[in-house]
């Protein structure tokens, strides 16, 4: 079998052997600027954005040390500490293909989001708090991708979705904010159940939780079966896949480099990091796990195409196309080897085309005194040239526009899909040309068409220290993917750590498959043009048919949680608190009245009359006596 | 031949008992009190004669000591009590009750 992945050895010394510094800069961050508190509100924001750049050149420090070393021996081990000896699992980092691209991804447009939140958050008195929280987040997030043990991981797994409510709680004297951040943690609990579990199962099993100890397997049995499907759901949480989805929409109330960060970029893309991590010993190809794997994928990129055709919270629409961008990547990661390395592709650069139009999104709302509503936006181009371009140039990049980054990753993804299944493949096309409609949407109602603003709007570009990052991240969404792509640059770069498929994909710029999204994609944007461009776009949402109320109501998944989940919980917690009521309450409480009532009757024997008290003295006496005689011992 | 020493022994209990329990005067109960000690005394005297040991007269010893000295706590105690209410009766001395 050619997809071997190579095995992990020891290192010490050098950038690498030092490498907890990744994680160590931003967490000291976060921990002078919650310890120290209001002291460093004037600088805070500088420190946090200084830990993350720091991180970032330690990342790419350790990129150059490993490309250095030979290709077999590109999986390298640190070894930090002992964290439960009895059980023989120790902490330790693993740094290879994989995990590198994630830490340099994490920190970079880490770092780009922390400058572009200086700006945006300028006006929020607790800027410093969000700061030391983004910092917590990036720690975190380096602890998932970089740990060599699933413990490790399942820590920083835990520290995202900790910073992740935080964060879309950060506002929280709104309650649609507090509710939103409750959510995603509660959802978020749901798959962390499967990875703890799925963990449980590893270790009965193998004994071990270390990537290093665990045998790439080629056949999957009962076992693999299940520990894939249990991380899978794991992964379902984290990445907003179907049937986790729910919580996404929602998060959105957070702060919008926020949304850029996590709910885009970075954590979303975890459950991706997890199939792909966990693939060579869980997933094998072919097998019923991976097929799983990619069936969830396929699914959450049609729903979340559909509903981010409905929505009119430019926030919310974004936050549709994020679900369907990870459900491709889901569908890559359940294709062995050839999909891992698209996946991972498509995973870099949506990463910077999503937070590109995110902090784009971020931008405009800024200049719109914080409108969401793309209803009132409308002829912002002149406006805000700057926004318009970058978001312009990522719009470009998600629907495919070729030779941009989407049209490498998200059409090597499609056509490994259609060489494995044509189905799921197809419906993939299909996905993209939603995702024309959609995107090209968004572009038209906002920066097209007549002006629909409030009436105290004066859109105007952001500043500098916003614009920049915007110009940095939609570069990258032009020539990442391509740089990536051709010639298999990734994919051999990641074969060491996901394995190499049998035969090397070549990328085909003219092919059926490719034709064809394009040309719905051209159909797409073509339809959006006459709907949302030319057309007048009503300001009030009009009631829309059968199908457009589906996608608004997040095609019903909220409702179906509601009266699936939700509705039974409350019955069982009202038949719990009727029970404690009346039953466990009423039979203290009656307790108790029973011997205070009978106790207030008794007590009327105390009459304060001597001689009664003498009376019962006597008649006492008497029947003491009288007992004593019968029972005959006087 | 000491029955009829308990027998009177026995009456003049009941009636002692019989005054605690009927009168109100307090100096009454106070002497029917000691009417019932009295009664006890004769008793433990008679049964020290029928068993022909001196424990019994001790014991009627102790038994006015310990009288006289509840003589002179009681008798203050009506006394004051009679000063404050101008009532010997000890129905009227009700107050400490539920």
């Amino acid at each position: 079998m050619e997809s071997e992945i190579a095995q992990i050895t020891q290192h010490t010394g050098g950038v690498i052997g030092n490498a907890w510094l990744m994680i160590a800069f931003p967490l000291l961050g976060a921990f002078i600027l919650l310890v120290f508190n209001r002291l460093t509100d004037r600088w805070g924001h500088l420190l946090g954005v200084a830990m993350s750049l720091a991180s970032f050149v330690v990342a790419v420090l350790a990129f150059f040390e490993l490309i250095g070393l030979g290709e077999a021996e590109r999986r390298r081990a640190v070894h930090l500490y002992e964290f439960i000896p009895n059980l023989d699992i120790n902490m330790g980092l693993l740094i290879d293909p994989l995990s590198i691209s994630f830490a340099l991804l994490i920190t970079g447009v880490g770092s780009l989001i922390h400058i572009y939140s200086i700006g945006y958050m300028a006006h929020d008195e607790h800027r410093r708090r969000f700061f030391a929280y983004l910092n917590l987040f990036v720690a975190a997030m380096l602890l998932l991708v970089l740990a060599d043990n699933y413990v490790g991981l399942f820590i920083g797994w835990e520290g995202v979705g900790l910073a992740s409510y935080l964060l879309i709680g950060f506002w929280q004297f709104k309650p649609s904010a507090a509710v939103a951040a409750k959510k995603a943690f509660v959802v978020n609990r749901v798959g962390d159940l499967g990875l703890l579990v799925g963990m449980f199962v590893i270790f009965t099993t193998y004994q071990t939780l270390s990537f290093a100890e665990l045998k790439p397997i080629e056949v999957e049995n009962g076992t693999t079966l299940a520990i894939g499907l249990l991380l899978l759901l794991g992964a379902c949480g984290k990445s907003a896949q179907l049937p986790l989805q729910s919580w996404l929409l929602d998060a959105m109330e957070g702060p919008t480099p926020v949304s850029a960060l996590i709910h885009a970029a970075t954590m979303v893309t975890a459950g991706v990091y997890l199939v792909v991590r966990s693939g060579a010993y869980f997933f094998p190809e072919g097998s019923g796990a991976a097929l799983a794997v990619a069936i969830v994928g396929a699914a959450t990129l049609l729903a979340g195409a559909i509903i981010g055709c409905a929505k009119d919270d430019i926030k919310k629409g974004l936050a549709g196309s994020t679900m369907s961008q990870i459900g491709y990547m889901m569908l890559g990661a359940g294709l062995g080897p050839a999909g891992y390395a698209f996946a991972i592709g498509h995973l870099i650069t949506h990463g910077f085309f999503k937070a590109d139009l995110f902090l784009g999104a971020g931008s405009v709302m800024h200049g719109m005194n914080d409108e969401v509503n793309m209803r009132k936006y409308g002829g912002l181009r002149k406006y805000m040239p700057l926004t318009f371009w970058t978001f312009f140039i990522g719009y470009l990049a998600i629907i495919g526009f070729p030779l941009l980054s989407g049209y490498f990753t998200k059409d090597g993804i499609i056509e490994t899909a259609i060489e494995h299944n044509q189905v799921l493949g197809w419906l993939a096309v299909l996905g993209a040309g939603i995702t024309g409609f959609y995107m090209s949407r968004m572009v038209f109602m906002t920066f097209f068409g007549q002006k629909r603003w409030a009436e105290d709007a004066h859109p105007h570009e952001s500043p500098t220290v916003m614009t920049v990052p915007l110009i940095v991240l939609s570069i990258g969404a032009i020539f990442l993917g391509g740089y990536l792509v051709l010639s298999n640059r990734l994919l051999l770069f990641l074969a060491p750590a996901v394995g190499r498929p049998e035969e090397l994909p070549t990328f085909h710029f003219v092919s059926v498959p490719g034709i064809t999204t394009l040309a719905l994609v051209a159909v797409g944007a073509g339809y959006a043009w006459v709907r949302y461009a030319q057309a007048e776009v009503p300001v009030v949402q009009p009631r829309g048919s059968f199908v457009t109320t589906f996608a608004r109501r997040d095609l019903y998944g909220d409702a179906l949680n509601e009266s699936l989940l939700m509705r039974p919980g409350q019955w069982l917690t009202r038949i719990a608190v009727f029970f404690d009521n009346r039953g466990v309450d009423g039979l203290v409480n009656g307790l108790a009245a029973g011997i205070g009532g009978s106790s207030g009757r008794l007590r009327r024997i105390q009459t304060g009359f001597a001689r009664t008290y003498a009376l019962s003295i006597f008649i006492g006496a008497a029947l003491l006596t009288g007992a004593l005689l019968l029972v005959g011992t006087i | 031949m000491t029955t009829h020493y308990l027998v009177l022994s026995g009456l003049l209990f009941a009636i002692g008992a019989m005054g605690v329990l009927i009168r109100r005067n307090a100096i009454v109960v106070f002497m029917c009190v000691e009417l019932m000690l009295n009664a006890c005394n004769l008793a433990f005297v008679t049964f020290s004669r029928q068993v022909g040991n001196l424990e019994g007269q001790i014991i009627a010893f102790f038994v006015m000591v310990v009288a006289a000295a509840e003589v002179v706590v009681g008798l203050a105690i009506i006394v004051t009590i009679f000063r404050t209410r101008r009532s010997a009766s000890v129905d009227d001395a009700n107050l400490l009750k539920y």
